[in-house]
């Protein structure tokens, strides 16, 4: 049951995700390419960087458009209310109820917790990237693209999206 | 009518200029919920974005909700998510099939191989971000045992991440509970020693 599949995929990745849109990516790419297989890899790193190119939030672009590629418009907006909706219900849910937890040291000490394993998360998903780019353009390309975004995001402070547009064009000339 | 449009106005702005996900809009929409119409104050914004962080899932659709939510109910709520995410889905949505349709040329062929060691560089960023957030939060001792193990579980033993999350968030839960209840017993115990000392 493809529907079930993918309520299930996008529900189980933003749940875990405890900490917003950034950590549940390398969630939707475990649920997606590894346990599903909806996905290769490279398909996965080309819908990232085209969510990253364009404004909003992330998890929502990674949800529908998977969502549509997998199952068309019902597909589409199984993958959304899965990916919002038990975190919008639980929200006014707290809220009709309670104030109390916001400090309450258990959730300062859970949201801690996480943070290693999404670290190691992300890291084996760049080495992944790596990997592949590696095997497609080789290491001289690899070694320009990777090295030069580096300097251009962390040290220059270049804006991402115009990052992410150079090395398209970096690619559509160099890379063919 | 009126809160509706307002409502939907200001979130597609808060999608559309919001760029690099959730975390990022945030400013965004206090602006739109508190200085521009007034929906709520700045405590008040606080508060609730405090709250929204204790859950799992998406930072700025759990905000939409409840800020739509509070001004008009449950359909407000699904009026201001919509209103942030629609946009920039039809945008992917867009985007990604003018690339797909020319796949087969071999320019975007080079255009996404260009593009997967920028996507490379900005995961192993976010990974160093989250490791030295953990090492401060952590201690770094914690942070690399907890680390390794993670990587030892999903990678060789080829678990789902699912199970590591689940037990350290109940290890997380039962530790930080059983400390707080520590201190409250060491008082309950001091109180009852000097009122010993009293009778």
């Amino acid at each position: 049951m493809i529907y079930w599949d993918i309520f299930w995929a996008f529900f189980i990745s933003n749940l875990l995700g405890y900490g917003g849109g950034p950590s549940t990516i390398p969630l939707i790419q475990n649920e997606v390419v590894n346990q599903y297989k909806w996905l290769t890899l490279k398909e996965f790193g080309d819908l990232l960087a085209m969510a990253n190119v364009l404004p909003g939030p992330i998890a929502t672009k990674m949800g529908g458009y998977i969502g549509y590629e997998i199952g068309g418009v019902p597909g589409l907006f199984i993958a959304l209310i899965a990916t919002i909706a038990p975190s919008a219900i639980a929200v006014i849910i707290l809220f009709a109820f309670v104030n109390r937890f916001k400090e309450a040291p258990q959730v300062k000490w859970m949201t801690k917790s996480v943070q290693p394993v999404i670290a190691i998360l992300l890291g084996v998903l760049a080495f992944q990237f790596f990997l592949t780019a590696f095997g497609e353009i080789g290491v001289l390309h690899l070694l320009i693209l990777g090295l030069g975004s580096l300097l251009l995001l962390e040290k220059i402070k270049v804006h991402p999206a115009l990052v992410i547009v150079a090395s398209l064009f970096y690619g559509g000339i160099f890379l063919h | 009518m009126r809160t509706y449009w307002d409502l939907c106005v200001g979130f597609v702005r808060t999608g559309v200029t919001g760029y690099g996900g959730g975390p990022s809009t945030i400013p965004l929409i206090e602006y739109e919920a508190v200085k521009k119409y007034k929906w709520m104050t700045e405590e008040e914004f606080g508060e609730s974005l405090a709250l929204a962080n204790t859950l799992p899932g998406p930072i700025a659709t759990k905000m939409a909700a409840y800020v739509g939510f509070k001004i008009k109910g449950p359909l407000g709520a699904f009026v201001a998510i919509m209103a942030h995410i629609v946009p920039s889905l039809v945008g992917m949505l867009g985007l990604l099939g003018v690339l797909y349709t020319f796949k087969s040329s071999p320019v975007v062929k080079g255009m996404i191989n260009g593009v997967a060691p920028v996507v490379g560089v900005m995961l192993a960023v976010m990974a160093y971000q989250f490791f030295q957030k953990g090492r401060q939060g952590l201690a770094s001792k914690w942070m690399i045992g907890m680390s390794l193990f993670s990587l030892c579980v999903i990678e060789f033993l080829n678990l789902h991440p699912g199970f590591v999350i689940i037990l350290f968030l109940t290890s997380a839960f039962v530790w930080s509970t059983y400390k707080e209840s520590g201190k409250t017993l060491f008082t309950r115990k001091q109180i009852m020693r000097s009122r010993e000392e009293e009778l």
